[in-house]
């Protein structure tokens, strides 16, 4: 269960990464980091994965003092909370620049943009 | 070519240092050190049935703060990018239909309940001020989208962002000098674990966590919504 989560996490940053590398449309090469953003989350979850553990919540299941053998590792939940939001700002910023840039040259091809090219 | 050739060879070779980690890779049989420390000392020290939460919220509460302080960052440059000082008066408005309208008057008040159920509970139950507050945004995102043109406040959305912001800050500063540390929650009594009002401040914290992810994505949304169109 594990495996497969952070296989399919992997494969998400592969393939995030190869469509960042690959297309030159603006719009296009932020949906790929969203998906290598989205990839990175899901292999961090798989890390902190234990087979036949339960959510590190305490409740009617798990009481305070069986917590260390019943719940999964919480610290990687509790980083991937954080990283999913930073995703959000880092996106909603890709997207304010994307859209000024067309603005500006009325085009989303990253190759219309060389201006800071010697 | 050469480039699309490039790039192949680079995602092989990060693709076989992935499968390298994949093969390599055995599931703890045990928590860690730091898991441990927090399965076993969380309900006692804190009171907070969620201990995803007792992390985000008190153990890593300066990273939390920190987080928050990103968020607003990049809610307020998205602001500024997007600010032409001018609006949209000639947009004509794409008429949406009676099935969003309807369903947006009857969900919008539901999603709002539903956002603030999540981040008032978030040390009980899975949740908590930033899925809450993203939940928030979405019934914003849902009005934007049955009326393109509404204008939402921004005075009103950046005085519920900052007066969360600087409630947090106090209460933070209130656990340096009334408890252990900054940002701690034994500020205010830890009560029975599993009821609503326990784990000291965290519930508060939280709410106030809520509130401020929602303004700020509000605002993003905001902005976006309410630039020129091209």
């Amino acid at each position: 269960m594990a495996h497969l989560a952070m296989a399919t996490g992997f494969l998400l940053i592969l393939i995030g990464a190869w469509g960042a590398l690959t297309n030159r449309n603006l719009l296009r090469m932020i949906v790929a980091f969203t998906i290598a953003d989205t990839g990175v989350n899901l292999v961090i979850i798989a890390v902190g994965y234990m087979r036949g553990r339960t959510a590190p919540i305490i409740d009617g299941a798990v009481s305070a003092a069986d917590a260390v053998t019943r719940i999964i590792d919480p610290v990687p939940q509790a980083l991937v909370l954080t990283a999913i939001v930073i995703g959000v700002g880092v996106t909603a910023l890709m997207l304010a620049y994307t859209y000024r840039l067309f603005e500006k040259k009325r085009s989303l091809d990253i190759r219309d943009y060389t201006d800071l090219k010697g | 070519m050469i480039k699309r050739f490039i790039a192949l060879a680079l995602v092989v070779a990060v693709g076989s240092v992935f499968a390298t980690l994949l093969f390599g890779y055995t599931p703890d049989a045990d928590l860690n050190l730091t898991a441990r420390y927090y399965a076993e000392r969380t309900a006692a020290d804190l009171g907070a049935a969620n201990i995803v939460t007792a992390i985000v919220v008190t153990y890593r509460g300066l990273d939390t703060l920190g987080e928050v302080t990103v968020l607003f960052l990049s809610a307020s440059i998205v602001g500024l990018v997007l600010a032409k000082g001018t609006h949209a008066p000639h947009r004509t408005p794409v008429p949406v239909g009676e099935l969003l309208t309807t369903g947006t008057r009857f969900l919008v008040p539901l999603i709002l309940l539903l956002g603030v159920y999540v981040f008032v509970n978030g040390h009980l139950t899975p949740g908590g001020g930033f899925q809450g507050g993203a939940i928030i945004a979405s019934g914003i995102l849902l009005l934007l989208l049955a009326d393109p043109l509404k204008h939402f406040s921004h005075s009103l959305i950046s005085a519920i962002e900052s007066l969360a912001g600087i409630f947090y800050v106090m209460i933070g500063l209130a656990g340096l000098f009334l408890a252990g540390g900054f940002l701690d929650n034994r500020i205010l009594p830890l009560g029975t674990l599993g009821n609503l009002a326990s784990a000291g401040a965290i519930p508060l914290i939280y709410s106030l966590i809520g509130l401020k992810v929602g303004a700020e994505f509000a605002s993003i949304l905001a902005a976006l919504s309410e630039t020129e169109e091209l």
